[in-house]
């Protein structure tokens, strides 16, 4: 335990600790080394390892991606930083036709131990691309597995077992969460396990990443408003998803919503609530609901508060379970 | 001065050049003879087994022999290579075994080899990608080394004239270039990708590309398998020292289809390929070698009943091949186990166990 740090700061730590534990980790990505990345969570490291071990790359996604699987075929565990959201698109090739295949083309011969850090969600009152959830795109590849974490207590741990981890992983970062503060300290689950957070008997809900302080304000409100208890699970492993704790707890409640910032259509939330209908048919007393952006591009900035859910939309949602 | 690199004419006359030549022994010659006589059989044996319906697909390297094979024989046994789907005669030089190369084509596998085991990567079908794979092993290659010395080995990364337009191939001189990056760019200018000319990929020679980027660009006549073998390993040693990267530029021919599922009689004519039949890598080498003496009927008599006993175990390998079993999709999709994955695989197995199978 200790002071309360902020994710950013945790995730410049284990950082930080992955390369000191082991020499094949190599940082690498647009301005991560002599500037410490644009929200300096590789702050510190290029001073300690040198451009043998940080590499600041030409400004060119599709190269990092596609160099850091050659490093990692010559037996380094490359970290990659894409600087936001809406710049992953140039690498989406190397992702997801050569990073995620590597290994089932090869029959097993090649393992691609890349982790890739992607600061992504909104709320932050950005320019355009600055601001995505990109996060069903990969999930519907194979052979990528896609995390995110919701506070720095996870951000440390998630991070440092994503790197030891040796098949490929997205790493998504909520980068308005960047700021919160919170104790490290031990995690009892392993990163591909989701979490219940807050325990409840009314309503299942769904979330991850940026949206899970935000459930457990629902839930806050929920509760000294309505005397109604949420339960709020953080899925935490977006691919595998470890959706056993959810199906444990709409059993009990009969009622279930899920909450991301990426739209809707064809979003992870579709896939849950599929799952949920799959298991918990007979336990459902609603249809599962989806909150989260509509069919639109991200809107500028002044938009975003009506873009992304909120609080009211939660609630809103919450309603609506119950009514039926 | 040519700005073509030429050590050996479609005639078969020697030529030197001041700065890149080889000085090779007959027995070395004789086996560049013997590799591109193999690996033409091997491509032609192939397409014959696709019509047979054995293959599904096959992309034919003939013409291009001498480039594969002068570029394979420059590597050395710690280097390291990326190449294409067409790069069966650098294959052949890294010691891979033809079948696996007919495996992948038959679809029974995606791959078929491991790539460590030779220093030759698994072909790559999207095209260019390989070249940034390149670059990255280099760097890691300059970071096993020190930054501050020698790399010691070389990386070359194979492509194409249609593959110059991608994006991810620029990617990959800015990266060489600002990383002083130990890797060798080869591309096999063959003229055609698929139906369409080099005037659709390039209004400069490929090999003038390089130095917008920073680095030697360099065009050889890709039908010399000795010039191509000389500027091949002037390049390597340039790589290893840590002079940092280079271009070259095979100037050869696609002379079959891009692939058995191409008709190229739609696009091109036939004059163009008489006059490349011309300029054929193998009978240059083999009229060099009898005007020598360097190599005999004798000689060529054994290296074609070689490469008739290769086509035979080829063929009747390639029949023998089994049909992976249904589930092996699900075998190493994940190199840690994977949820979803022990879950589906369960499911088909039960589904396929039940009266499906």
């Amino acid at each position: 335990m200790g002071e309360p740090v902020t994710l950013a700061a945790a995730l410049n730590q284990a950082l930080h600790d992955a390369m000191d534990d082991d020499p094949k980790v190599l940082v690498m990505g647009e301005d991560v080394g002599r500037l410490g990345g644009v929200f300096r969570v590789t702050e510190g490291l290029h001073a300690k390892h040198t451009d043998a071990r940080v590499i600041d790359t030409p400004l060119s996604e599709s190269g990092i991606v596609g160099a850091a699987i050659g490093l990692a075929m010559r037996g380094y565990r490359p970290v990659c930083e894409i600087q936001f959201d809406g710049f992953v698109f140039p690498a989406f090739d190397q992702i997801t036709t050569q990073l995620a295949k590597m290994h089932a083309r090869s029959d097993g011969a090649t393992r691609l131990p890349v982790t890739i850090r992607i600061p992504y969600g909104g709320g932050i009152g950005a320019v355009e691309h600055h601001s995505e959830s990109p996060e069903a795109y990969f999930a519907h590849t194979a052979g990528l597995r896609i995390v995110t974490c919701s506070h720095a207590r996870d951000g440390y741990q998630m991070l440092r077992q994503a790197i030891t981890c040796d098949d490929p992983v997205i790493f998504l970062e909520p980068k308005r969460r960047y700021w919160d503060k919170a104790e490290l300290g031990d995690v009892g689950e392993g990163l591909f396990q989701s979490r219940v957070v807050r325990a409840g008997g009314d309503v299942t809900v769904v979330c991850y990443g940026p949206m899970v302080r935000t459930c457990l304000e629902v839930a806050g409100l929920a509760h000294e408003e309505d005397g109604l208890s949420l339960e709020v699970i953080d899925l935490r492993s977006l691919s595998p998803l470890d959706l056993g704790p959810v199906f444990d707890s709409v059993a009990r409640t009969g009622r279930a919503i899920v909450v991301h910032e990426a739209p809707v259509f064809g979003g992870l939330g579709a896939e849950i609530a599929s799952r949920i209908s799959e298991k918990c048919f007979f336990s459902l007393e609603a249809p599962v609901l989806r909150v989260g952006a509509p069919h639109a591009p991200y809107p500028p900035s002044k938009l975003e508060h009506h873009y992304l859910p909120d609080v009211d939309r939660i609630l809103d949602a919450v309603d609506t379970v119950r009514g039926m | 001065m040519s700005e073509l690199l030429q050590l050996l004419t479609p005639e078969g006359q020697r030529l030197h050049h001041p700065d890149y030549d080889v000085d090779i022994s007959g027995e070395e010659l004789r086996g560049l003879y013997r590799d591109m006589v193999l690996v033409r059989r091997l491509d032609t044996e192939a397409h014959a087994l696709q019509r047979q319906g054995e293959l599904g697909l096959w992309p034919p390297l003939l013409g291009q022999e001498a480039a594969q094979i002068g570029a394979g024989r420059a590597l050395r046994p710690d280097d390291y290579a990326f190449p294409t789907y067409r790069e069966h005669g650098v294959a052949w030089t890294r010691g891979v075994d033809p079948v696996s190369l007919l495996a992948l084509f038959r679809g029974v596998t995606n791959g078929g080899y491991d790539p460590a085991d030779h220093g030759f990567a698994l072909p790559t079908i999207v095209i260019g990608d390989q070249t940034l794979h390149a670059v990255g092993y280099a760097m890691g290659v300059q970071r096993d080394a020190g930054l501050d010395s020698p790399p010691g080995s070389g990386v070359i990364s194979f492509f194409g004239d249609g593959a110059s337009s991608q994006g991810d191939v620029n990617e990959a001189f800015v990266w060489a270039a600002v990383n002083n990056a130990p890797v060798v760019f080869f591309c096999q200018n063959n003229q055609w990708a698929i139906s369409q000319p080099l005037s659709r990929q390039t209004r400069i020679p490929l090999y003038r590309r390089a130095e917008g980027f920073g680095f030697p660009g360099l065009r050889v006549d890709g039908n010399d398998v000795l010039a191509v073998l000389a500027i091949t390993r002037a390049a390597l040693d340039r790589a290893r020292r840590g002079d940092g990267p280079s271009l070259i530029e095979a100037y050869t021919y696609r002379m079959g289809a891009h692939t058995t599922s191409d008709d190229p009689t739609r696009y091109r004519v036939e004059t163009e390929l008489e006059q490349w039949r011309l300029k054929d890598p193998i009978e240059r080498v083999r009229a060099y070698l009898l005007r020598t003496g360097a190599g005999d009927r004798a000689f060529m008599d054994e290296v074609d009943q070689q490469a008739d006993d290769m086509a035979a175990r080829l063929r009747q390998a390639c029949r023998d091949l089994p049909d992976p079993a249904p589930d092996a999709m699900f075998a190493h999709v994940y190199a840690e186990p994977q949820d979803l994955v022990q879950q589906e695989q369960r499911w088909w197995r039960e589904y396929l166990g039940a009266d499906h199978g």
